[in-house]
Parts: structure tokens; C-alpha cells; sequence
């Protein structure tokens, strides 16, 4: 066996540190070490995006990641996109909206929407689908998906989408 | 946009719509109960199960489709530090033969035992030999890896026309046709059973049309697709009490399974249902259940297994791939005079396809008046299959839709009028028996034709627009549920039915129209096994039907209480007591409101809690027209969807945007199933395409905005008007997409997928002339 390493990572704005072994991925530290499990395992190949996280701010699949590969780094999940005291706007959106179904895909979504609102604050259809597009989900038929975040962009004034990850 | 159509353009559903009652909180939108868990991360699944003392669990499976397992050598994996046991064929019993009903589909108990773990022989790629628990996760891969199997490959049987003829294969040596008066055939066979379903004079019938079209199909094997791989843990406790905590869409069909397979009476087991991350009938059957517990019983300790995606795909239960001929026959005037079907399922490695609902769906969206139907449920070095949304169905549709679409060009009749003329109605008998109640087929095609969508012309080159329309039948079966009522005026409900899609949500908005209260004054709560009454899976559309029902009598039942609890305080006759909108009225001007009275249950008799069954049986057929413009690369073969519309008789949408969204999430899988989905095999039974890499599911980027048009007609057999609606929606697109691609680029696909690779080569053999007969 190859000897645990310490990593420390900034997880949702607070840092961390964490034993691994070289072979664990991010997914699996977050489930399993840190308790972390709002961030889902779909296919542990990269296809479906249900593990999707922030990685210094941008959208990766969290099983294609060694946890070890995240020493200084800012990973965002699920867990803190929601302030204290209130939810994420994306968050909302998608529960007026009826964005989700089962939910086990909605994380992942959540998180892939947020990074392209941070980038972006006015994304037409193409670009949100595009945005969305390694993300997958079986039961919406993506519809109300789509809706919520143009929802989302139609109700947040501008910075309200920058959210409570940091 | 989404319409709700309400029956506002239709004289009949006019009818209908001036007798629904005026609800307060059916047809509403509230936010779901368990939605604030799901989008901050915090709601349990099943791999989400943490125990202490948890071991981790990993799977030996065959790579052989068809295999004599020669033995099996456990001792090196046992050796292995933090290995804790290792389960084979050598610690399961083995059932006799016997049929037990899962609620979508029934399966027959030796072979479910043998689906679960490989006995004499491996069946299919991916076929359970052994199962490892240790300390973790990897631990227990690297002991998979050191258990050596010898095999003996044999021949495997890969296509349902393979498998019938004389000289196949045997797969189970010990089956034999069970044919259609019952009768059982005397020499081995691939052929599980054969079914015939006649009504009227068929050669009479063929004769009197003035065209016969008859086509032969074949579709592909495509799995459900959920996004959450099967996953179980299991505690098998000292005193012989098992607890099963899993992803299932039927805690108490996984419970009986279980108590089959372990050799244990249900009492010592219970199921607690996780949140489950999709089902679509593939999360009926048990997998990993029994393994899990067997690994505990073995090792003492809670054992939890996940399977991998490869697994899912290779060896949980997708719908049949099938070989399907239609023969329809129609007069001048476009009314059907006679229909044949012939239709051959892959039941996978045991039998069971969803053959049958095939047979029974074929033809039922239309008043046929002589109709004969064959179906033949076969053995192939495959998976078992299992349901998927109104499983059976979408294969049979592919094929009658298409006919009838060539029927019309034809005789140069609109394909809606066709479906007009000859929509199935109240008291139209289906070839295989019943007779319809108040159904809405003829609505959805007049909502078609009503549509935005319809009288939008459609331009440009290789385009092209299609209708094709669809039934299912919905499930009744059995539900319970229980609500207590709390001294703040809230009641908490505990109800049978696992949620995959917001189903608690409408549950509770039945009780809370019953009680006259709040849909967020209701706490839904999944029970587990020994939490509620007995609950058949969600599968069949059954659960806002009928698990709403049983609300719905749990809430009568309290309101009946909370009418005696009035009479002792008021001190009359409880007959003088009436409940109306949330609030009892007595004699003279007393009156009372629900959260009042709620306050004083302590006082006067103490808890109220109100229960319901339900076991009603009528649920409504559901019927779906769609109609779908495409947009065909010739230079490529692919098919870009451009509009679809989905017009849909839904009896009353009791949460509109659930019921939107199971339409929209139907669509879209039938549009995957038509354009890309299928398992494609090797000719040594090896799929090669088992990751959603290659598996390729529609994305968000591949579909536009699915447009639904919810056709209430009320199930007049359910106090709120509940008909099933979530299946329905997958069964026309295949057939709609192909209708479609004809009209822009004039080939008929009889294969699906409709695969970029397959629609070029007709695209090809069309130009340089080389036309196949049928064309």
C-alpha cells in the first residue's frame, strides 16, 4: 500500500486538512473522509457530471480528480452554495421551477450552472445548454432545467448570481 | 409555453370541466416537501448510508455471455488482509419454481435466485459468481480480482430470431413453452410463452380494406438510463432481523423478494427506501439487495455495495431489443378494417420480457374492429429485462404508428383526421378484451390540431414533421398511508410509495384538498416496511392514483374523528356536525377551524391519526398524441429535433409541473431510444458501449424545449379525477421522429435506433435508386 498523504484544500471557504491515499479521487475524499455526500457518483468516468464541484472556480468532475491533485486549492460543492440564512438563487429557481425530479443529478447541474453564471451573467439558450451539456439527466427532459436558470438570470439583479461559495 | 387545456376547446371535455369541483390546492404549484434537502445536497440516497462497523462490498462477474462455471476458488481473496467474506452459489438456497407479481411485470423466483447469482451456468456478460466484503472499497475490488473462476464458454444466443430457430442453443434446459391455452410444450426451447389476443373476422376484415401495409421492425436493447448505479446495504443482525437500506422503487416488493431468495419470512425484514436517483421500472427487481445480505450474515458486520456503471448497463434489467411485424388493412375512406401484429421480445437470460403490455398496446389506441395479435416472450445470452416506462409499448408503437403513417400518405388523409376517425373511445373493446371507460384519445389528436405547433408551417430543406400517438394503462394495485394530526393544525403523512419524481408532494396535496388545509401544512414522509401498510412499487403511473387515494381516505377517516371530537365539545349529536373547507360547523352558529380543534385533541380523547388504503383498481388508460419536426443532415444521417409538442389526457394534473415534467422526461428518453440508444454486442455477447460515453443519452444540448398540452378529462372512477401519467409520454416519439424523417428526406426508417450510421445508408440506397421492396 502506498502511504496516505495530508492535503489541505479550501472547502467551501473554509480550509481543510485530509489524510488520502495517492489513488483516491476527489469524489471519493468528499463522500467518504469528509462527509461531504450531497456530491453524487453517477458513473466514476467523467460522463455524467453528477459529481460536478468547483475547482478554483471552475466546473470539473470530481472523480477525475485525485484528491491529492487539490493541495491549495479552492474546491466549492454543493454543501456551501447555500448562504446561513438563505438559499442560492439557482437554488430557488430550481424549486419554483420544478427543475428536478429523483435530485440525484441536481447538485451536479447546480453547481455546472453556477460556474457558467459566474462567468457569465446573461447566457442565451445555446450557451446555458452548451454550459450544461456534460451534465446528465434522465428524468426532466432537460426543460425546466433550462428554465430555471434563464429564471435565474432574468430575477437576480447583477452580483446577486456571485452567491454565498466564498 | 405550456398549455393547460382543460377541455376548453372540446364540446365532451366541456362536460367534463363544468363538473370538476372548484379546488383550493389541487392544480396549484407548491414548492415539494423534500425540494429544499435536494438542491442543498442534504438528501440521503442509498450510497449516502453511513454505519459504524460498515464493511464495503465488490462484485465477481462473468465475462463469458454464456458460460458452464466449472469452479469456483475463493482462498486467495480470503487471505487477503481486510477481506471479511466471500459469498458464491455455494450460500444461496435454491427456490422452486414460482411467479410472484412485482407490480410492473412478474418474475418467477428460481430464476430470480439465479439472476442474482449465477448457480450451474453464467448467462450473460456481467453475471454475479461471487461477491467480496472488506474493509473498503478497494480492499474488496482486489479480492474480486483474486477469486478464480474456470469456465467452459459455450455458444451464445444473441437476437430473438436466433434463439427461436430449431438448431439454437438452449439456454435453461428445463424450460418449455407455455403456449396459449395454457399448454406446455414437451421439448426444450428458447420460447418462454406465447401469447394470442383475436377479436372480430381478421381475413374478412384484410378484405374488405382497400389497402394492406405490412412492415416488419426490429429495435434495439436500451436501458432506463437512471443516473444513480443500484446500490444496497444490509445489516443482518444477531437475532436473525435483516435491514435493508437501498435505492428501490418498492420497498415492500424488494422486502418479499428478499424473503424469497434469503429463505427468511418477511416479518424479520425490513426495508427502509432511500431517496432513489431513478427507476423507470429498472429498479423493481433486487440485485445487490440479497448479495449485501448474505455478506453480512457471513461477515457480521453491515455490508454496503455500489454497483459501477459497466455493471448497470451489462447486468440490471434494460427493455428488450424486438422483432416486430404489422400488417393493418384500411377502407377508402381511412377507417382501419382489420390489424395484425406479430411480435417477438428478448426476455434476456430468464423470461419475462414485457411481451404481453406489447401484445395488449399495439393496436389500443384505435377501434379496431378485427384485430388478432401474436406475441412471443424469448431466451437470449443477454440480461434479464426488465420494465421501463409502459414497458412493452414504445417497440409496439414504433411499429403500428409508421404503418398507419404510410397508410395515410396512401390515401392522401391527413394523419390526424386518420387518428380522429379511428381514435378509440368510451365503450370501444380492444383486441385483447376490455372495454374503455371515459378516455381522452380523441382530445389529444384534437389538441394536436388545435396547437400552435400544427398550424405552424414548417419550412426549409430536409425537413420534415410527424404525428404518432400512444397508450399505456396505468396500475391500480395496492396503497396505505397514515396522517397524524399535531396540536399546531399540521398533519404528518406517512405514505407507501418511494419518490422518484415529487410524488410525495401530490400525495399530500390529496390529503390536504380532503382536509381543506395547505399543501405546506402537510409533512409527507416515505415509510419504510415496518413504518407503513403494505405499498406496491411506484411503477404502472400508480402512485398519485392510488397512494393519493389512499390519502385521500386517510384524511376522510380523520375528518370523521374530528367530527365526534366537535360533538363532545360542543356536546351534541356528532350527526350535527359538518366539515367543509378546513372548518366544522354545529348547530346554531358554532364553528370551529381544523387548527382549532387540532389544539384540543389532547382534551378530548387525545391523538387523532387517520389511515387509508387503497386498492381501487380503475385507474384510467392513458393516451398521448405528439407530433415532432426534425431537421435531417443528408451528409450525415443525423436528425436534429426542432419542435416537439406532446398533447397529453392527463384526468386531472393534480401538481401541473410535476405532470409537465413527466411528460417532457418521457419525451426526451424516446427521442434518446430513437436516435442513439442501443446496446450494441460483439458476436461473443460482449456489449461495447457500456458507459454513458457511448451509451449515448440525449444531453441538454441535443433537445429543444419539450412543449406539453395537458388534455384534462377526469378518471371518472377517482374522487379527485387521477389518471396515471408517466409513462405514456416515451411510447409515440420513436414512431413520431420516424413519421417525421420520412417527410423531409423521404426514407422509412424499421430499425431503431435511427442512428446517423443507418439513416445515411437508407439516405444512400434511396439516391442511387437501390430501394429496398418496401420502400
Amino acid at each position: 500500500m502506498t502511504r496516505k498523504r495530508i492535503v489541505t484544500a479550501r472547502i467551501n471557504g473554509k480550509e481543510h486538512e485530509f489524510l488520502c491515499a495517492p489513488r483516491q479521487t476527489l469524489l471519493e475524499v468528499l463522500r467518504d473522509v469528509l462527509g461531504l455526500t450531497g456530491t453524487k457518483e453517477g458513473c466514476s468516468n467523467g460522463n455524467c457530471g453528477a459529481c460536478t464541484v468547483l475547482l478554483d472556480g471552475r466546473a470539473v468532475d470530481s472523480c477525475l480528480v485525485l484528491a491529492v491533485e487539490t493541495e491549495g486549492c479552492r474546491v466549492d460543492t454543493i454543501e456551501g452554495l447555500a448562504a446561513t440564512d438563505r438559499l442560492h438563487p439557482l437554488q430557488q429557481a430550481f424549486l419554483e421551477g420544478a427543475a428536478l425530479q429523483c435530485g440525484i443529478c441536481t447538485p451536479g447541474f447546480l453547481m455546472s450552472a453556477k460556474a457558467l453564471l459566474d462567468r457569465n451573467d446573461d447566457p442565451s439558450e445555446e450557451e446555458i445548454r452548451f454550459a450544461l451539456a456534460g451534465n446528465l439527466c434522465r428524468c426532466t427532459g432537460y426543460d425546466k432545467i433550462v428554465r430555471a436558470v434563464q429564471a435565474t438570470v432574468a430575477t437576480t439583479a447583477a452580483g446577486a448570481s456571485q452567491g454565498a461559495c466564498e | 409555453m405550456t398549455t393547460i387545456v382543460n377541455g376548453n376547446e372540446l364540446a365532451q371535455s366541456q362536460a367534463d370541466a363544468a363538473t370538476r369541483p372548484a379546488y383550493k390546492v389541487i392544480g396549484t404549484r407548491p414548492i415539494r416537501h423534500d425540494g429544499v434537502d435536494k438542491v442543498t445536497g442534504r438528501a440521503k440516497y442509498g450510497a449516502d448510508v453511513q454505519l459504524t462497523g460498515l464493511l464495503y462490498g465488490a462484485t465477481v462477474r462473468s465475462p463469458h455471455a454464456h458460460a458452464r462455471i466449472v469452479s469456483i476458488e475463493a482462498s486467495q481473496a480470503l487471505a487477503l488482509p481486510g477481506v471479511r467474506a466471500v459469498i458464491t452459489r455455494d450460500d444461496f438456497v435454491d427456490p422452486k419454481h414460482r411467479v410472484e407479481e412485482l407490480g410492473e411485470g412478474a418474475v418467477d423466483i428460481a430464476h430470480l435466485s439465479r439472476n442474482v447469482m449465477a448457480r450451474e451456468k453464467a448467462l450473460y456478460r456481467g453475471h454475479v459468481i461471487a461477491a467480496v466484503a472488506a474493509d473498503d472499497v478497494h480492499i474488496a475490488e482486489e479480492a474480486a480480482r483474486l477469486v478464480r473462476v474456470e469456465y467452459e464458454p459455450l455458444p451464445p444466443v444473441l437476437s430473438v430470431l436466433d434463439a427461436m430457430r430449431d438448431d439454437a442453443p438452449i439456454l435453461l434446459p428445463d424450460l418449455r413453452t407455455q403456449s396459449i391455452a395454457g399448454q406446455r410444450g414437451d421439448k426444450p426451447t428458447n420460447i418462454a410463452k406465447h401469447f394470442r389476443y383475436e377479436k372480430g373476422d381478421v381475413a374478412a376484415g384484410f378484405k374488405r380494406a382497400k389497402i394492406v401495409v405490412e412492415r416488419t421492425f426490429d429495435t434495439a436493447t436500451v436501458h432506463q438510463g437512471y443516473i444513480e448505479p443500484h446500490n444496497a446495504t444490509a445489516l443482518w443482525n444477531a437475532d436473525g432481523h435483516v435491514t435493508v437500506w437501498t435505492s428501490t422503487q418498492g420497498a415492500f416488493a424488494a422486502r418479499d423478494q428478499l424473503g424469497n431468495l434469503l429463505n427468511l419470512p418477511i416479518s424479520r425484514i425490513k426495508v427502509v427506501p432511500m431517496e432513489i436517483g431513478g427507476g423507470f421500472g429498472g429498479k423493481i427487481a433486487v440485485y445487490l439487495e440479497p448479495l449485501a445480505a448474505m455478506l453480512s450474515r457471513k461477515s457480521g458486520r453491515p455490508v454496503k455495495l455500489v454497483m459501477d456503471r459497466t455493471s448497470v448497463f451489462e447486468a440490471t434489467g434494460p427493455t428488450p431489443a424486438s422483432h416486430i411485424r404489422v400488417k393493418i388493412g384500411a377502407d377508402a375512406d381511412g377507417r382501419i378494417t382489420a390489424a395484425e401484429a406479430w411480435l417477438a421480445y428478448e426476455a434476456g437470460a430468464f423470461p419475462g420480457s414485457p411481451i404481453n403490455p406489447g401484445c395488449m398496446c399495439v393496436f389500443a389506441c384505435y377501434d379496431v374492429p378485427n384485430g388478432r395479435v401474436d406475441g412471443y416472450d424469448v431466451v437470449v445470452n443477454k440480461p434479464r429485462t426488465n420494465a421501463y416506462r409502459a414497458p412493452g409499448a414504445t417497440n409496439a408503437a414504433m411499429a403500428a404508428e409508421t404503418v398507419i403513417d404510410e397508410i395515410c400518405r396512401e390515401l392522401g388523409i391527413d394523419p390526424l383526421e386518420f387518428r380522429a376517425k379511428n381514435a378509440a373511445r368510451e365503450g370501444t373493446r380492444r383486441v385483447d378484451g376490455p372495454v374503455y371507460s371515459r378516455i381522452g384519445m380523441a382530445e389529444t389528436v384534437e389538441a394536436v390540431r388545435n396547437s400552435d405547433h400544427w398550424k405552424t408551417k414548417l419550412e426549409g430543406p430536409h425537413r420534415g414533421r410527424g404525428v404518432a400517438s400512444g397508450f399505456w394503462f396505468n396500475a391500480g394495485l395496492q396503497s396505505s398511508a397514515t396522517a397524524t394530526v399535531s396540536a399546531d393544525g399540521r398533519v404528518a403523512l406517512v405514505e407507501g410509495s418511494t419518490d422518484i419524481g415529487g410524488s410525495r408532494t401530490g400525495i399530500a396535496m390529496q390529503l390536504a384538498e380532503t382536509l381543506g388545509i395547505a399543501a405546506e401544512d402537510v409533512t409527507p414522509t416515505v415509510g419504510d416496511t415496518d413504518g407503513v401498510g403494505y405499498t406496491d412499487v411506484t411503477g404502472g403511473s400508480r402512485v398519485t392514483y392510488a397512494t393519493g387515494w389512499a390519502a385521500y381516505e386517510a384524511g376522510q377517516d380523520i375528518k370523521r374523528q374530528l367530527i365526534q371530537r366537535a360533538g363532545l365539545l360542543w356536546d351534541v349529536d356528532p350527526a350535527m356536525v359538518n366539515y367543509e373547507g378546513g372548518c366544522l360547523y354545529g348547530p346554531g352558529d358554532k364553528r370551529i377551524t381544523f387548527r382549532e380543534l387540532a389544539a384540543k385533541l389532547a382534551k378530548t380523547g387525545g391523538p387523532v391519526i387517520g389511515r387509508g388504503t387503497s386498492t381501487h383498481n380503475k385507474p384510467g388508460g392513458a393516451f398521448a398524441t405528439h407530433v415532432v419536426d426534425v431537421d435531417v443532415d443528408p451528409e450525415t444521417g443525423k436528425v436534429t429535433i426542432v419542435r416537439y409538442t406532446a398533447a397529453q389526457d392527463v384526468g386531472t394534473a393534480i401538481h401541473p409541473s410535476y405532470v409537465e415534467g413527466q411528460v417532457q422526461g418521457g419525451v426526451v428518453q424516446g427521442i434518446g431510444w430513437a436516435l442513439n440508444e442501443e446496446y450494441v454486442y460483439d458476436a461473443d455477447g460482449r456489449m461495447r458501449n457500456a458507459s454513458f460515453l457511448d451509451y449515448r443519452m440525449p444531453t441538454c444540448f441535443d433537445v429543444p424545449m419539450i412543449e406539453p398540452l395537458l388534455i384534462e378529462v377526469p378518471n371518472p372512477d377517482h374522487p379527485f379525477g387521477v389518471r396515471g401519467v408517466g409513462e405514456v409520454p416515451i411510447v409515440p416519439p420513436p414512431a413520431a421522429i420516424a413519421n417525421a424523417i420520412h417527410q423531409a428526406v423521404g426514407v422509412r426508417m424499421r430499425q431503431l435506433p435511427m442512428s446517423p450510421p443507418r439513416l445515411l445508408h437508407e439516405i444512400l440506397a434511396a439516391e442511387s435508386g437501390n430501394l429496398s421492396p418496401e420502400h
